[in-house]
């Protein structure tokens, strides 16, 4: 069985109005379990659509998703997300900058549970929260009682990473979490994208604009294009990827017309 | 010297009773970032319920425990009209706030209502103390520290509350809505619970207020909302942005702290009729000193 799976889904933005746009184009896509997804192309080319319309945040106008054999496509955003992480490319979107790093961490341990009159952060909880932020090698594990907000945008997309599957989440959804970060941060935070997502398995849907990333993580790899999925490698057609491939690729996608669409890529 | 003590005793006798208020406008000002108009509707209706009751001989305490429910079943409705029919939050509380002018009246059954021959909870408490063997008098000495007990209770309970998950949720939600629901958090309902919770409060102050002035009055919650945000300003001019424990202590201050700017406002000649425009300049002033980085402890 599929872990996700999208049936001719199809968004439109500004619906009946002279600037309709069609986000999602009839999107066929099966995930399987354990899966990790890259997934690339040009700006308005209907990736965050994708992505959004599976977290629940942008409600497909036709079409199925189906979450671990469930439909999904109009349930609730807070109640898909008990299985669902989702970290946007805004630091201050994944994390509550007035809240300090163990009562995000409190808070993101809770995902789909009842959250009841019990006490957030507990002795517990801090001891875990350290044993999670340890490894990584920020020094966060020592400052749980700080602000998010006076993080940096590493630490906090670093710390967005953690809440997104510290609670057995089993599909995660990354909407260009690195695209914020300067080259060295992005790197590790990649790095521990990569640890995490084996560690637990999770099946992973990852935007990305660089297109070494694109290569090197997963095991699969979408480009879309028009809202529609152009391009789709798995397995050893993936691994045989390269950068002058993919940029080919994009070229003959767009059909010339690369200048316009601002194609952002790092090769 | 009589003056200035006159002046110390009423800034805490009403310092006190305001501050739940303040609690309550803490709430939505701050934590749900926007000025809840039904604050203007739930204050008065909690000095309506608790003369209603008063007056048909309902005890004090019961009378005052329904007058906190009927503010928060107040914010419940605020909540429900701006979660499920998607009003914009102001708009929401301006509605039910003018609903509230009404249901007011009706429950008065007039638009002032004298609570000078019924009990209080104040007289209760003092009562029940001199059963005790004590003999207090049941005057502003006496309410001073039983309002001070009521208050710090209903402040270690709403620190206790923003400490617990559902709690940290509410806070949440008022800081960052797409994280909170992206953790699985049904963020309609976590309004709910704010909403009651502020307004459950500001109508509590409402209906001690009714008892401490000898009555309730239709008029009584004009204003009042400029009047709890102003106060939660100051305090937060004075101690800044840091823990929940904190904003509750600086809301409590920064109400004590109004009142005396009021009183000393009665005092040097200003009549009740210049009160809103003190409250609106002190608002304005609240908002706009903290610009200038003016901080006495930090």
């Amino acid at each position: 069985m599929s872990a996700l799976a999208l049936r001719a889904v199809t968004k439109f933005f500004f619906r009946g109005t002279p600037n309709e746009v069609r986000a999602l184009d009839r999107v066929d896509l099966e995930v399987a379990e354990g899966d990790f997804v890259a997934v690339i192309g040009s700006n308005g080319a209907g990736k965050s659509t994708l992505i959004k319309a599976v977290a629940g945040l942008a409600v497909p106008d036709e079409g199925k998703i189906v979450f671990e054999g469930r439909d999904i496509t109009r349930e609730p955003v807070y109640r898909r997300a008990a299985a669902i992480g989702r970290i946007a490319q805004d630091p201050g979107e994944s994390t509550c900058a007035i809240l300090t790093i163990e009562e995000n961490l409190a808070l993101a341990e809770k995902r789909g549970r009842r959250r009841g009159l019990g006490r957030g952060v507990t002795e517990a909880g801090r001891a875990r929260y350290r044993a999670a932020l340890a490894p990584i090698g920020l020094g966060l594990e020592g400052r749980l009682g700080t602000r998010i907000g006076t993080l940096s945008g590493g630490q906090r997309q670093t710390l967005a990473l953690l809440m997104a599957t510290i609670s057995g989440s089993r599909l995660l959804l990354l909407d260009e979490h690195l695209a914020n970060l300067d080259p060295k941060t992005a790197e590790i935070v990649m790095a521990l994208t990569g640890r995490l997502v084996a560690e637990q398995r999770l099946t992973t849907l990852m935007i990305t604009h660089n297109m070494q990333d694109a290569i090197r993580w997963g095991n699969r790899l979408l480009m879309m294009h028009a809202g529609r999925i152009i391009f789709d490698a798995a397995g050893a057609a993936k691994a045989a990827l390269t950068v002058p491939a993919l940029v080919a690729k994009f070229h003959e996608a767009s059909q010339g017309n690369l200048t316009e669409d601002r194609v952002l890529l790092t090769p | 010297m009589a003056q200035i003590q006159a002046l110390a005793l009423n800034m805490f006798e009403q310092g006190f009773l305001f501050a739940f208020l303040g609690l309550g406008v803490l709430i939505t000002f701050r934590f749900f970032r926007f000025p809840d108009l039904t604050a203007e509707g739930s204050y008065p209706l909690g000095g309506a319920v608790v003369a209603a009751l008063l007056v048909k001989g309902v005890d004090p305490f019961a009378a005052t425990l329904a007058a906190m429910l009927a503010g928060s079943v107040a914010g419940v409705i605020t909540a429900l009209i701006h979660t499920k029919l998607r009003i914009n939050n102001i708009i929401a509380g301006i509605i039910v706030m003018t609903a509230l002018y009404t249901v007011n009246l009706r429950v008065m059954e007039k638009a002032n209502t004298p609570l000078l021959d019924t009990p209080t909870v104040f007289g209760d408490v003092v009562a029940a103390l001199n059963g005790l063997g004590l003999d207090l008098p049941d005057n502003r000495l006496t309410t001073i520290p039983i309002a001070f007990v009521m208050l710090a209770a209903a402040s270690v309970t709403l620190v206790w509350f923003f400490r617990t998950d559902l709690g940290l949720a509410v806070r949440a939600t008022g800081q960052n809505e797409a994280m909170i629901l992206s953790l699985g958090v049904d963020i309609d309902k976590t309004k709910m619970v704010g909403l009651a919770l502020s307004n459950g409060f500001i109508a509590l102050s409402g209906a001690l207020v009714a008892q401490n002035h000898g009555f309730a009055d239709i008029g009584m919650g004009i204003g009042i909302l400029v009047a709890g945000a102003a106060a939660v300003l100051i305090g937060e001019a004075i101690f800044g942005d840091r823990t929940v424990g904190w904003w509750v202590f600086a809301a409590i201050v920064g109400i004590v702290i109004y009142q005396l700017l009021v009183a000393a406002a009665l005092r040097v000649g200003l009549s009740a009729n210049d009160l809103k425009l003190i409250t609106a300049v002190l608002l304005l002033s609240a908002l706009a000193i903290p610009r200038f980085r003016v901080r006495i402890f930090r």
